[in-house]
Order: structure tokens, then sequence, then C-alpha cells
């Protein structure tokens, strides 16, 4: 595997990558370093390609151009065992949960870990009740099915589905869209916890700012097709470009501020 | 990787037990040390121990919780029973799982198989008798619909109607017509075969001709269609349901009745009864054909007996029944789709009941007009 180099500091390296849909082009010459152990908050206006951005990186979308490096690996040009072996390493948390509709939330998240680690009964059990508890679901809710679920709960289990295996890196899409503040705040300090104790990389794609303020280490801006700022929020903060500029520094993003400082 | 993989020994250490842990505990080589790890603690039950991890390399959520519950089982109350030697991440690992260990039910209660098999017997029963209900009041609903649109006409969805006519009707005439003309031709055939040996093979044309028009022609279309565009109501209304489309009309004041429902039931009763007629047609043609080349009754012998011996009312005996199996057809396709709830497997079972419960009616109403038209021969 001479492509592989597990040591990097930059878990996800993306260079020159452009992303289009016929001839709609969503990102051009982009480029995206995620260090090994950050959260990295990615946000941008509706439509400036964040999720796509995400799809690009876990091998959904194609980019036409640029390469996309994961853990050392381009991705897009890896045999079927090294994306296999990438693939393992990471969970995906979609917008909606993705859940299996036609398994149990404890099924789903037994999925991944007999498909993977070929573990059954009573281990695969422990280990979904404790994805189910850490996310912060009841311990009934491992019974029930997800079109039983409210879309936060879909969102906690959904996640403990991503932590299944307990991946080096964690892909959050829209995490604490449609939680409620509180539930949205656990979900910031569930997801710094983890970082923390299991040393993960967590890719997110976010609007929210007070998850940015409270989780993110550092902050990427998409707009105008490729990252206008990357970096610890403070810096992002002081860059000079108008969209920037109005999501700081605009009632929410004036709140958010405020209520950190305070 | 063997010699790294997880594993454990038991020390006794001044009175106290402690276990030794080393190797890499993560989840993926649990698979062998945790069985073991179970019977320990069952044997060793409500004793201090000392968890000693300064050899484990590797650890991971799955590890810690396993290391954790042991601990736990091992009398966790005492002050003595504890962790040493762990690292500061390990450490936290610990901290993180250490109120994550109640077990979760993976599936939804179920009592003893007898009891589940009543529930089952039971729920089926009324499930049944709710379905007819149900279904009752679903044409109850459509048919006030349909008044509705009928008193006021420019609620009705004509863009929409036509759209279900080219896509349930013209469509499927090719299939249907195909099916049908070999129907004709296959019974033309066998009656070729039985008719020979009386020496009566003239009588093919009263065969084909009051098979296929009485009969074949008719319920073949409606069996097609039930299986094509029945299917295809219940799936699309039903995925509709399930991106919650139906409650965003509602909420907008469109009645999906009127959009969805009528739209369908009428282009469906507007459409099969030309598709039966075509299908008909092309079943007597494949009985003719078949007269003509394999039993040297020529196409010109079989149209005039065909004029003489079928009179009028063996095609209106089938195409009558054609408008009461659309109505069936499409609407047990739309209540299906209507009764799909969040999952894709209920999407599944419903397509799937939507076509078993179309044909079974279309059967059964194709013998209620049997015996009726015996009774009033027709």
């Amino acid at each position: 595997m001479s492509t592989g180099n597990d040591n990097a500091k930059n878990v996800i390296e993306l260079r020159g990558v452009r992303t289009q849909f016929d001839d709609v082009v969503i990102h051009d010459n982009l480029d995206l370093d995620v260090h090994k152990g950050e959260i990295l908050g990615v946000v941008g206006g509706s439509g400036a390609g964040k999720s796509v951005l995400m799809r690009a990186i876990i091998g959904l979308k194609r980019p036409s151009a640029g390469t996309v490096k994961v853990f050392g690996h381009n991705f897009y040009e890896a045999d079927d065992e090294a994306r296999l072996s990438v693939e393992r390493r990471w969970g995906v948390l979609f917008q909606g949960g993705a859940l299996f509709s036609s398994l149990t939330v404890a099924q789903n998240i037994m999925a991944p870990v007999r498909e993977h680690l070929h573990i059954e009964g009573a281990l695969a059990r422990d280990m979904a009740a404790l994805k189910i508890s850490m996310v912060g679901l009841p311990a009934e809710a491992g019974a029930k099915y997800p079109s039983e679920l409210s879309g936060g709960m879909k969102k906690r289990a959904g996640l403990a589905r991503a932590l299944a295996l307990d991946p080096e890196l964690v892909f959050l899409d829209e995490p604490t869209a449609g939680l409620d503040p509180i539930g949205a705040a656990k979900f910031d300090d569930l997801i710094v916890n983890l970082k923390e104790s299991l040393g993960l990389t967590v890719f997110m794609v976010t609007h929210d700012l007070d998850t940015l303020h409270a989780a993110c280490d550092r902050v990427a801006v998409l707009a105008e097709h490729h990252v206008i700022a990357c970096g610890p929020l403070d810096e992002v903060r002081r860059t000079d470009h108008p969209w920037v500029h109005e999501y700081f520094s605009g009632p929410r993003g004036r709140a958010a501020l405020s209520a950190k400082a305070g | 990787m063997a010699d790294s993989a997880a594993y454990f020994d038991i020390d006794i250490d001044d009175g106290v037990m402690k276990m030794v842990a080393a190797g890499d505990w993560r989840a993926r080589f649990l698979k062998q040390v945790d069985p073991r790890l179970r019977d320990f603690a069952d044997d060793t039950m409500g004793r201090e121990l000392i968890i000693d991890m300064t050899g484990v390399e590797r650890l991971d959520t799955a590890g810690a919780m396993v290391l954790q519950r042991t601990l736990r089982a091992c009398g966790d109350r005492t002050r003595i029973s504890r962790v040493v030697g762990a690292s500061a991440a390990h450490e936290a690992l610990m901290e993180q799982v250490k109120d994550h260990l109640a077990p979760c039910h993976v599936t939804p209660f179920h009592p003893n198989a007898f009891g589940a098999m009543l529930e089952r017997l039971g729920k089926g029963v009324a499930e049944t008798y709710i379905a007819a209900t149900q279904l009752l009041s679903f044409i109850g609903e459509a048919l006030a619909a349909t008044w509705r649109v009928f008193t006021r006409p420019s609620h009705f969805r004509w863009t929409s109607t036509v759209h279900h006519m080219e896509e349930a009707g013209l469509n499927a005439i090719p299939i249907v017509g195909l099916m049908s003309f070999l129907i004709g031709a296959v019974v033309a055939f066998m009656g070729a075969k039985i008719l020979s040996l009386f020496n009566a093979e003239i009588f093919v044309v009263e065969l084909v001709g009051i098979s296929v028009l009485r009969e074949f022609g008719v319920l073949l279309t409606a069996i097609l269609i039930a299986g094509r565009s029945g299917s295809a109501f219940t799936a699309q209304i039903g995925s509709m349901k399930i991106r919650e489309e139906i409650d965003a009309m509602r909420v907008l004041g469109l009645d999906p009745m009127e959009v969805l429902v009528l739209p369908r039931v009428f282009a469906l009763v507007l459409m099969l009864p030309a598709i039966a007629f075509i299908a008909g047609i092309l079943g007597l043609v494949g009985g003719a054909l078949v007269a003509a080349f394999a039993m040297d009754i020529s196409i010109a012998l079989f149209l005039s007996r065909f004029g003489e011996t079928i009179p009028l009312t063996h095609f209106w005996a089938g195409l009558i029944k054609a408008p009461f199996f659309a109505f069936v057809i499409a609407i047990i396709g739309c209540f299906q789709g209507m009764e799909v709830e969040g999952s894709a497997e209920s999407l599944g079972q419903r397509t799937t009941l939507s076509v078993v419960q179309a044909l079974f009616l279309v059967i059964v109403i194709d013998a209620f007009f049997a015996l009726f038209y015996l009774e009033i021969d027709f």
C-alpha cells in the first residue's frame, strides 16, 4: 500500500476537487485538510454544496477533477480491499438518520458489527446497548422501529450506528438540525466527549452557530465553489468576505457569540 | 495479530482477586475473550476485584464496556474494586462507558410462542374486519368525492386523469393484446384436438368466440392491469405517504381523494373497457389464425360462422364487467397506498396486498356476474 500513510497529520486531504451535476458546477478547485483528532465544522449558505462535499469524501459522488484522500488513500482510485478498510474506519450520520426501516434501532446498530466484526449474540447486544445509552437514548428505544421514533431520536440512533465500529473518523450531516436547544447542546457535548475519549476526528456539516462555538476546533466556510476561509473560529470570523461577515455578525451570530462570552 | 489479541489472567494477591488484562481490547478481538469474561463474572459474583490494565495496548468502547461490566458484576459497590494501571486515555474511556451498561431490548416484546400465535390469529381476524370496514368507508369517501366533483366540475383533475389514462391504459395495450392473442390461439388449439374427434371442427368458432368475448378478454385484461397498474398506484401513493406529501396536501386544503384517487379511478374505469375491447378482438384474431392454419377453416368461413352463431349479447356480457373490475382495481390500489405507514417494508407489504386483494375481488365479481347472467339468461 504505497499510498497509505496512517501517521499523516491529515485524515482527509482534498486537492483541486471539482464536482458538478451535468454542467452545474458545485465545487471548483477546492482544497481542504482535516487534521487528526479535530472537529471541523463546515458552514455555508444553503446550496453551497456542504452535503455534496461530504458525499464526495465518503465516496458517493465522484469528483470530476482533483483528488480525495482519506487516511492517505486516494479513495476513488483504491482497490476494493483498500476501500473496505477505509470504510470500516469511518462512520456516517446522514441528515435524516438513514436508518434501515425494516430493522429495530438495536438491529440497525448490530448490522455493521455483525457484517464487519462477525460478532453476534450477547456481545453484539451489549455493544448495541452501550451505543444506544451513550448517544442518550433510553434502553426501550432499542426495540423500536425507526418509524416509531421522533426526528431527534432518529438522529441519535443514526449516530449510534455511525459509532458502532468505534470509527476514527465520523461524518455528521447537520447533526443538531431539528433538535430542541437542550437536545442540541447535549449532542454537542456528546460529540466533544466522544472526540476526547475516543480520539475521533469529526467532519461536521452544520448551520448551527452554537455548535460551531461549543464543539468545533476549526471552521471551514464554503462559498463561491470553494473554501474561502478555514481555521479557528475567531480567525475565520475576521475574514473579509461579505457572506462570512453577515453569517457571524447577523443577529443569530451575535447572540451565539455573546452567549459564549457570557 | 494473534499474540496481541485481548487476554486476561487472574491472580489472588493479599486475599484480593486481581485480573490482569493485556493485549488489544478492541471490538474485533473480543469475540473469544467475552464468553470467558462472562463465565468469570458469573463465578465470582459479588467479590472484590481489581483490574490491572497496565498491559492493555489498545482499547475502544466495546473493550471498555466488557471490562467495566465485569467490574460491575464483581461487587462494584465496595471501595476495593477498581481499575489500576490504565493510561489516561483508557481511564477516560472507562469513565465514558461506565454509566451506559444497562442492557436494551433488541426486538419488541413477544409472549411465548403459543401466546404469540394466538395473538397473531386474533389480530388477523380483527384486522380483516377493520380492513373491510375501512375499505368500505374509503369507497364511500371516493363516491362522495365523485359527487363533489360532479357538482363542481372545475375541481376535476383533467391533466392528471389523462396522464393516468396513458400510463395505466395506453401503455398496457401491447402486453395485454399479446397475451390475449396467445390465449385465443391456445383455446382454438385445444378445441381443435377435441372437436376433431367428433368431426365438429367448425364449432371452434363458438368456442373461441364465446370464451374470449364473455370471459378471457376482459378477465385477462383485468388481471394484467391489477398487476401492472394497481401495484403502481399503491407504490406511488404509498411513497408519497411515507414522505408526508399526503399530509402536506391535506394542510394545504387539497383533498387527496380529488387529487390522487379520483383521477386514477376515472382513468382506469374509462380505459379498462377500451383495452378489454382490443384484447377481445386480438383474442378472436388468434383463434381465427389457428383455425385457418391448423384446421382448414378459412378466415372468411370463420367470420361468416361467427356472424351467424355469436349474438352481440356475448360481447356486451363481457364488456359490462370491465368498469366494475377497473373500479375495484383502482380503489384497492389507492386504498392500500393510503394505508402505507413509515417503513419501506410496509410499502412492500401493501403493494403485495393490493395486487392479491384486487385479483381476488376481480375473480369474485366475475363469479357473481356469471351467476347473475345465468339467472337472467343473458
